[in-house]
């Protein structure tokens, strides 16, 4: 038990009360936090900001509003239902298309408009927001994913959630749905966890119940060697949620759409801790890394970089002499190097 | 330093709980475990005489300040007798006085005293003056001076040396020398005068305290005589007889001084006799007549002075503060789920009055049978507060049923489930079936089970006698449980229960 305790210090294992006590109370100011726990907010504010999400086709505030949905929804196929104050994957209906009349559910089961509407009718009187207030159900576009995930993905969607303190990505992870997970992208649910080498946007390995695994328990493909696209766009996509939301210690989720390329799905102010065990790293070090940083540069793109460099995993790294020269010239903020181009 | 700001904090509230605690342990003496007796002597000093039919004057010496005691209260019965008591020397003395008097009169004192705790006031005396050499008479001096110098070889210090001297004075085979210290000694009393006048040839200040054996039940009883010497710091007693140091067990010290203990002018045939009495008390009644006497305001302000049925409300609310911590402890250092942060506390109340076996019995039926009905509910399509409500009047209906039915049946503890707190119960079904739906039957199992964990550990903590004494004559302690909760609120180390969930991360590493 003592040796347990004593391995995970050295590998710098970030547990629940440290991300509490250290990051979260530390960096996360609770003025902030309406805008992450608020989907609407967020989508509002990336929105404005320039930043890609998945477009809202409507919005659901009060009971009476319901009585629209048939009109609301007469032209999508495919949409998405979500409260705007989940967590967890939780309240969130996918439909993927109709027949008869009916909607059929990502997992294949076939609705009617007034299953529907009780479940809007659920959300707004806050059965799945956090504390239980009452709440607004969103009907945003489905996102069809990046072909890429699709010997990988049983049902539901797969995103890329990753950790960025103060504005510096530390941590990614490919989150994949399961069976067991009902196409959700929720590690605690069942989802696989699959560590992604933050230099590279290749995938390492993964983790499927809080074990180690080498293929997906429903696909049976092997999770590692994945070559994330748009990586760098990725990258410098979460950095930027940073000045958007002001967390200093913030989860990402972001998804590759396979026409409008990476989209923000949401925001979140308290990320678990399984990426750690997606990526068989502790976060501790990398977090005091950027602690220990002078300048934090203003830049996303120079942050992206900066993450590149400075938490490159050493099991991918392909060896260049360069590494020093470049890790000196990110942290004073000049970007110099051939990744830049990809970048700009 | 890290977080000085909360461990000075901490450290105060620790500080002023433990001290308040300690205070009131030492000197009011409340003791730590849950004893509610104390011995309470009652002596009772009677004073006969024959008064001669003009002015009467009574002169009795009463104790003061006992060693090895607090007086608790004392009284006297004197009828018509004016009373006025004043101090003289070391000694407290009464004087009782009346007009006329004619015949037989009698006086009564009584003092209730309780045993002393650790802390008993110091009495505050001058160092007595060195006793001149008495000049004694051969050949009793020769004597006196062969057994002193005898003495002296042997002993280190004044304590040693009177020791010593006892012992072989009273030898059951006395020598020569011993033998002419002894002759003619008539009583105890005379015995240790004897021993003063010989101890002034070693220059050593003595003095006669007169002492009463508490026995219960004890009538007709005298005082005896003891012998004091002073060291230069303290007057040490010694028994007379034996040169045992110390005064016998339960003694009490009367007075002090060679003085007739009472004086009747006006009056003869003085009699005095004392009776002892042993009784037991509450301890807490007790402390507080001590905390009187101290002139302390501390008992005052204890639950004990509130009245008796909001005092059994505290009694139970100062469970909850353990039941808090326990909670903190179990999630924070264990990390168990629970369903609500203080769900399990107040279900461990509800099995105080169930007994355990019959609280979990009761507590799995009611959450099962819930659970069933909820998903059954969850059928119908209801809205939110609609089929919370609708949990809820479940919830009392299956309270009540399952009141009747183990009524009839003749299990008693069924009809104690009226105290289950039927709103977290709704609450915890509600949850339960929420997550199950949500996050799988194992989840809210899990979730359940520790719920059910941290509310027997609750009731296990809660029922205990001691910890329900210590919150409820104790409440300062709770700030000390502050001060803990508060340090552990910075506790950033792992959970004892992510040593398993980060196992993996070993595994691929090694």
């Amino acid at each position: 038990m003592l040796k347990v305790l004593r391995r995970l210090r050295e590998m710098g294992v970030v547990g629940m009360n440290a991300r509490n006590g250290d990051y979260i109370a530390r960096y996360n100011s609770r003025r902030c936090y309406p805008l992450v726990d608020d989907k609407l907010r967020t989508k509002k504010l990336a929105t404005d900001a320039g930043i890609a999400v998945p477009e809202l086709y409507g919005v659901i505030e009060i009971e009476h509003q319901i009585g629209r949905l048939a009109k609301l929804l007469e032209p999508h196929q495919e949409f998405v239902i979500k409260p705007a104050h989940g967590s967890g994957g939780n309240g969130i209906v996918v439909i993927t298309g109709r027949t008869n009349g009916r909607y059929r559910r990502a997992n294949g089961a076939l609705v009617q408009l007034d299953d529907l509407a009780h479940h809007i009718s659920n959300i707004l009187s806050g059965m799945h927001s956090l504390g239980g207030q009452p709440d607004q159900a969103i009907i945003e576009q489905r996102v069809v994913f990046d072909p890429l995930f699709e010997p990988l993905t049983y049902r539901g969607v797969p995103d890329i959630r990753t950790v960025v303190f103060q504005g510096v990505p530390v941590m990614a992870m490919v989150r994949l749905p399961t069976l067991q997970s009902d196409g959700k992208a929720n590690l605690h649910q069942g989802a696989v966890g699959v560590g992604v080498d933050i230099a590279s946007g290749q995938t390492i390995r993964g983790v499927w119940m809080e074990e180690v695994v080498a293929e997906h328990p429903d696909t049976g493909h092997p999770v590692a060697g994945l070559e994330i696209p748009h990586w760098d766009e990725l990258l410098t996509l979460a950095a930027r949620c940073y000045d958007l939301a002001g967390l200093g210690y913030l989860g990402v989720d972001i998804v590759l759409d396979r026409h409008h390329g990476p989209l923000i799905l949401e925001l979140n102010a308290r990320p678990g801790l399984s990426i750690q065990l997606a990526n068989g790293f502790g976060l501790r070090p990398r977090l005091e890394r950027v602690e220990s940083l002078a300048v934090i540069p203003e830049c996303a793109e120079r942050r992206a970089q900066l993450a590149c460099e400075l938490f490159a995993d050493p099991r991918r790294q392909r060896g260049g002499g360069d590494t020093q020269e470049q890790r000196s010239a990110a942290t004073e903020g000049i970007a110099v190097g051939p990744r830049v181009h990809a970048t700009a | 330093m890290k977080d000085l700001h909360l461990r000075l904090l901490a450290f105060v509230l620790a500080a002023a709980g433990l001290g308040l605690c300690y205070y009131k342990v030492t000197a009011l003496g409340l003791p730590l475990q849950p004893i509610t007796e104390a011995e309470v002597w009652t002596v009772e000093a009677r004073i006969g005489f024959h008064a001669d039919g003009g002015p009467a004057q009574v002169q009795f010496y009463l104790p003061n300040q006992p060693p090895g005691f607090t007086v608790l209260g004392e009284n006297f019965v004197s009828g018509s007798y004016g009373l006025a008591t004043d101090f003289a020397g070391d000694n407290r003395e009464a004087r009782w006085s009346v007009r006329r008097a004619n015949g037989r009169q009698v006086l009564y004192y009584r003092i209730q005293l309780a045993e002393a705790t650790s802390m008993s006031l110091p009495r505050s005396e001058p160092i007595p003056a060195y006793p001149q050499v008495p000049n004694y008479s051969e050949p009793y001096r020769s004597a006196v001076m062969s057994v002193l110098d005898g003495v002296r070889a042997q002993s280190a210090d004044i304590s040693t040396f009177t020791r010593q001297f006892l012992v072989r004075f009273n030898a059951a085979n006395p020598d020569k020398d011993i033998r002419v210290l002894r002759e003619g000694i008539r009583d105890d009393v005379h015995r240790v005068r004897r021993i003063q006048r010989i101890l002034a040839g070693a220059r050593i200040p003595s003095r006669t305290v007169y002492i009463l054996r508490l026995q219960d039940g004890m009538r007709q009883g005298t005082l005896e005589p003891w012998l004091e010497v002073h060291n230069e710091r303290e007057w040490l007693p010694f028994d007379p007889q034996t040169g045992r140091p110390g005064y016998p067990p339960n003694a009490l010290v009367w007075r002090v001084g060679d003085d007739p203990l009472a004086e009747v002018v006006g009056g003869s045939q003085a009699e005095i006799s004392f009776s002892t009495m042993k009784s037991i008390r509450e301890v807490l009644g007790v402390a507080e007549e001590r905390a009187r006497l101290l002139d302390s305001r501390v008992l005052e302000f204890s639950l004990f002075s509130l009245p008796v049925s909001t005092q059994n409300m505290y009694r139970v609310l100062l469970l909850v503060p353990i039941g808090a911590f326990l909670v903190v402890l179990l999630r924070n250092i264990v990390g168990i789920k629970t369903f609500g942060t203080f769900m399990p506390i107040l279900i461990a109340l509800a099995f105080r009055e169930t007994a355990l076996l019959w609280g979990v019995f009761y507590f799995i039926l009611l959450v099962g049978l819930g659970l069933a009905i909820r998903f059954y509910l969850e059928t119908l399509k209801l809205l939110l507060v609609p089929r919370l409500s609708a949990v809820l009047i479940v919830v009392i209906l299956l309270m009540a049923g399952t009141s009747l039915v183990s009524h009839k049946l003749g299990l008693v503890h069924g009809v104690s489930i009226a105290l289950f707190p039927m709103v977290i119960l709704a609450m915890t079904i509600e949850r339960m079936s929420l997550v199950w739906e949500e996050q799988g039957a194992k989840e809210a199992l899990q979730q359940g089970v520790g719920s059910l964990l941290v509310a027997i550990a609750g009731y296990l903590v809660m029922t205990n006698e001691q910890v329900a004494y210590l919150v409820f004559v104790f409440p300062e302690l709770i700030l000390v449980l502050l001060a803990m909760t508060l340090l552990l609120g910075r506790y950033s180390g792992y959970r004892l229960t992510e040593l398993w969930r980060f196992r993996a991360m070993l595994r691929s590493a090694d």
